[in-house]
């Protein structure tokens, strides 16, 4: 069994005021009563709250949990609630603003996000949200994973899966014939030497985009990469000199032109990037970075559109030992009028490889628009090995998605000025509540290893296939425009 | 005790209930008291010679705009204002929606169907329940011709049929109380619920949390649950009841024991559950004892030997084999089959289970129904949904998808006045002393309150299902069973949508009342 992967989150408060999703409004005619329910709220809210000067907010409504009892209480009717304009314009209708408060409160305490009062939310929706991952019961156990009372692994190989060791038996020279089956008188022979590198957590982190940060940024999130045993792509032209320490947990994405000035960098790291050119390209680009360390891991980096699957194909071939393949920020891919979702150009590729005998030969990252813990089981039941994030590197920061720094304007919570300190606190918390969060996913499903996890679409359950194996049974066949998207009606199609 | 019980009037117990509309009384007024003269509903009221605040929590909204006594176009001084109330803003719930909440209050309150322009049937979650209709006859040309009469409709279920020696447990309304655990929710709610239940002769249960001295008086319609931590279950609280329920799992956190966080866990509690004050008790998860069919079977007969009379019924949560456990659950000796849909819950459930773990109850309830069908048992099984049932609509709808009945928690709540802030796990618990186990804030809830609000909102349904029943011709709610040729889905069927809404049918001839 594998070390216990064991994060130490702490608390890492947040260096400005969030917003609130509900604000508090105050109205006039205060009638100065003794049975104020300022003075009685059950949060304390109005005796925490705070101006602060910096902001030029009010605390209030950050802190309030929208319980209504001062509403209802007030003497006056003086108070009233709405919703915050500054929380609800967060992000867009991918990054919702629910998505981004939920992540920067998973960087702030490093706890799995719980609440009572069931699930208020839509019933399901376009891309991951048309999914939902299996359990067990009764006739499969489950495993108890969350409390530790079973170890629950979360990490992945990425390269090639070794082939089977042959094993040569040396009859003859063995002194005593009964002895010829101890492997101590054999010698393995074509050892698959293919180098892996092993990460404790399916996510990596990937090239931070809109803007290019400062070093110190950086350097917080390779030392989270450290901590977190994972990851983190950079280009190579940011390698500086006080990340070098922590060079294995680095993948420099290799700039084209010369190896040669990039040799202390390739000898340094377990892994390196190459962006896709062409097949032929990229397959001699790979031959040479492993004259230079063959127990380099080379992965090819390739952005998703509708060529990608044959592309796929082909990199297999060319001996290629690990993809990265990415979708834009909202998780669609390239260079078509209709495109596809993260999750089912997963399913795809990883199909084709399986039907071509080709899927042991490579490892597959998957990244763009992967924004929650769930996205990862999802991913990775649709056939990724592992994922890749960025954004949610942001938001651990407080980012709130407002692009102005990619518009040379200023950050409105200073990313660039961060301590990298508290930027690895804030991103091994993100990390740790989005492992607590695999483990109940793989607890629930009698998992005991994220690897079996991989193309195990049994244990999901699609939108678009109970809907036609209950619904359309009963209904008939779908003739109007979901609510849902066209999702249903496209698949249930064709 | 008569059945059914009297339904008396609850108002709400804050100083200012919440309406759709709101009333803004402007500085013209000169309080003449016109408005209180015409107004039907009481929103205006005078005391004395000054106007009150409004009771906006009554008014009609727009729809009142055609009537003689529309205060707004009626004050001689202009001075009255009709908005909707902005506080539904902070009611973002897609599932319960501020309408389904308002409307539930209502019906809580008066033990009638909501008035006016309240959307009481559904919510929005653009999916399952929210997307599917009722298919109803036109409701003009049968108000005259009904076929059964109010009074001969059954709405009354049989919880063992299996014909196996034990009792077979009949109750007047085809639901009864999810289990919610003493410590997820204060002793006066559980009181509340359990005196409805009585007064309904139908069941609510204990949830993993003990079994409190004060419902003990209630025994014949308790259901003592018996879960993976066997928090306070003990021989007598299994002997003493007429149906036990094993919770295998529960629809807001599939494959996870229940949580109930530290600060929660007050001395009571913990004494109750043979605990520690103050230490978080998470329920490990599943049974340690049951891997197979036949460990389940184990149980099942444990429970039966300890009573000789109580009923067996078996709580799963629905991974896509739904239908296998419930086909092994059935040989092992269950008498209910209790599917656990995952949008209801009182108690802390991490987020990425309530959203992502299972399968939606829509999907598994004619699974399972078809299954059950096939295998030539689905007469001998009780079929049970729960997770999220929200209205009378919904028992409908779960109903004529295949269950034989239902099981609410949360609209309970909602009885009792949660605004669903899903605040219930942290700290001391509910804000508003629902879900709460701390000394003052469970007094906010009162048991006659209570129990009475709880009696009003199942009066509500069951005159819905009633009315339902009648124009389908319905005299049994079991002929509803399976009858999907009631129903329809939005995204399936052609056009010719004909309103599901009851309450015209249910108001004719109200006069005045009809609002």
């Amino acid at each position: 069994m594998p070390k216990k992967y064991h994060l130490d989150p702490k608390p890492a408060p947040a260096r400005f005021v969030t917003p609130g999703p509900f604000g508090i409004i105050e109205g006039d005619g205060c009638l100065n009563c003794a049975n104020c329910v300022k003075k009685n709220c059950v949060y304390s809210v109005f005796r925490k709250r705070k101006f602060d000067a910096h902001q030029l907010c009010d605390t209030a409504d950050s802190l309030c949990k929208n319980c209504f009892r001062c509403v209802q209480g007030c003497y006056g009717r003086i108070l009233s609630k709405s919703a915050n304009p500054e929380f609800w314009s967060l992000g867009d209708d991918y990054w919702t603003p629910e998505i981004i408060a939920s992540n920067q409160g998973q960087a702030e305490t490093g706890k799995i996000p719980v609440s009572g009062g069931g699930y208020g939310g839509p019933f399901a929706g376009p891309g991951f949200d048309g999914m939902w991952t299996d359990m067990s019961e009764i006739v499969r156990p489950t495993r108890d994973g969350i409390h530790g009372r079973e170890y629950i692994s979360t990490s992945v190989e990425l390269g090639r899966v070794l082939k089977p060791v042959p094993f040569h038996f040396q009859t003859e020279s063995s002194p005593d014939p009964s002895l010829k089956l101890s492997p101590q008188w054999g010698e393995f022979t074509d050892m698959d030497s293919s180098p892996r590198v092993e990460i404790s957590i399916p996510i990596i982190f990937d090239l931070l985009p809109f803007h290019s940060f400062t070093s110190s940024v950086r350097l917080a999130l390779a030392q989270a990469a450290r901590e977190t045993n994972t990851l983190m792509v950079i280009r190579a032209e940011d390698m500086e000199e006080d990340l070098w320490p922590l060079a294995s947990h680095l993948v420099p994405l290799l700039p084209s032109g010369p190896l040669p000035s990039l040799t202390p960098m390739i000898t340094r790291v377990r892994m390196v990037q190459v962006s896709f050119t062409s097949t032929a390209e990229v397959g001699e680009r790979v031959k040479e970075i492993k004259k230079i360390n063959p127990g380099v891991v080379v992965a090819v980096r390739l952005i998703l559109d509708p060529h990608s699957e044959e592309n796929v194909v082909g990199l297999e071939g060319a001996g290629i030992e690990v993809l990265h393949l990415l979708a834009d920020e909202r998780g669609r891919e390239a260079q078509t009028s209709s495109p596809r979702f993260i999750k089912d150009l997963i399913r795809s590729i990883h199909l084709r490889l399986v039907k071509e005998g080709k899927r042991d030969g490579l490892s597959l990252i998957f990244g763009g628009g992967i924004a929650m813990a769930e996205h990862v089981a999802k991913a990775i039941i649709c056939g990724a090995d592992a994922v890749s994030i960025e954004i949610p590197l942001l938001l651990s920061w407080e980012c709130r998605l407002c692009g102005k720094c990619g518009r040379g304007m200023g950050c409105p919570v200073e990313v660039e000025k961060i301590d990298p300190d508290w930027g690895r606190q804030r991103i091994t918390n993100l990390i740790a509540a989005w492992h607590g969060q695999l483990l109940e996913v793989l607890g629930a499903m009698g998992l005991r290893d994220i690897r079996r996890l991989r193309g195990e679409v049994g244990r999901a359950i699609f939108l678009e296939e109970i809907e036609k194996e209950t619904f359309s049974q009963i209904f008939g066949e779908p003739v109007k425009k979901s609510a849902l998207g066209e999702e249903i009606i496209h698949v249930l199609a064709s | 005790m008569s059945w059914p019980p009297e339904i008396r009037r609850t108002p709400s117990r804050f100083r200012n209930p919440i309406g759709k509309y709101k009333i803004y009384r402007g500085p013209a007024c000169i309080h003449c008291g016109q408005c209180a003269d015409l107004c039907p509903m009481g929103v205006h009221r005078r005391l004395g010679k000054k106007m009150l605040a409004p009771k906006d929590e009554l008014c009609l909204g727009p729809s009142c705009a055609s009537k003689e006594f529309y205060c707004i176009d009626r004050c001689p001084q202009a001075a009255l204002r009709m908005v909707l109330n902005p506080n539904l803003q902070a009611l973002k719930d897609y599932r319960w929606p501020a309408d389904l909440l308002l409307s539930t209050w209502r019906q809580s309150e008066t033990g009638g169907v909501p008035y006016a322009d309240l959307e009481y049937r559904m919510g929005r979650s653009g999916g399952g329940f929210d997307r599917i209709r009722l298919r109803l006859p036109a409701q003009g040309d049968i108000s005259s011709s009904l076929s059964e009469k109010e009074e001969e409709v059954s709405t009354a279920i049989v919880l063992n049929r299996r014909s196996d020696g034990r009792p077979q447990v009949r109750i007047g309304v085809p639901f009864y109380g999810g289990g919610m655990s003493f410590g997820s929710v204060s002793i006066n709610t559980m009181l509340s619920r359990a005196k409805a239940a009585e007064a309904w002769d139908t069941f609510t249960c204990t949830g993993e949390g003990g079994y409190p001295e004060p419902l003990r008086r209630y025994d014949d319609h308790m259901i003592t649950q018996v879960a993976t931590g066997l928090f306070g279950v003990r021989e007598e609280t299994i002997q003493r009841v007429r149906l036990v329920e094993f919770k295998y799992a529960q629809g807001a956190k599939p494959g996870l024991g229940g949580h109930l966080l530290g600060d929660k866990v007050t001395a009571a509690v913990a004494r109750m559950r043979e605990a520690v004050a103050g230490s978080s008790l998470f329920s490990p998860f599943p049974f340690h004892s049951v891997y197979s069919v036949e460990d389940h079977k184990k149980h099942i007969d444990w429970i039966k030997e300890v009573n000789t009379r109580c009923l067996v019924a078996v709580k799963v949560s629905t991974p896509t084999d739904v239908d296998m456990v419930a086909v092994g659950s059935y040989y092992a000796g269950a008498h209910i089959i209790h599917l656990d849909g995952s949008y209801g819950g009182t108690g802390a459930a991490p987020d990425i289970a309530k959203k992502n773990i299972a399968m939606p109850i829509e999907y598994a309830i004619p699974k399972v129904h078809r299954f059950l069908l096939a295998e030539g048992i689905r007469d001998q099984v009780t079929l049970i949904a729960s997770g999220g049932i929200r209205n009378a609509y919904d028992i409908a709808k779960v109903i004529a998808l295949g269950a034989d009945g239902v099981v609410v928690g949360t609209a309970d709540m909602v009885a009792l006045e949660c605004i669903r802030c899903r605040n219930c796990e942290s700290g001391q618990g509910c804000p508003r002393g629902i879900a709460t186990t701390d000394s003052e804030l469970s007094k906010l809830v009162d048991v006659e309150w209570g129990s009475q609000r709880i009696i009003n909102l199942y009066a509500a349904w069951r005159k819905q299902l009633v009315a339902l029943m009648q124009l389908w011709g319905l005299k049994n709610i079991g002929e509803l069973v399976g009858r999907t040729d009631l129903l329809m889905h939005l995204d399936y069927q052609p056009g010719d949508f004909r309103d599901d809404d009851i309450r015209p049918f249910l108001l004719r001839g109200n006069g005045q009342r009809g609002f």
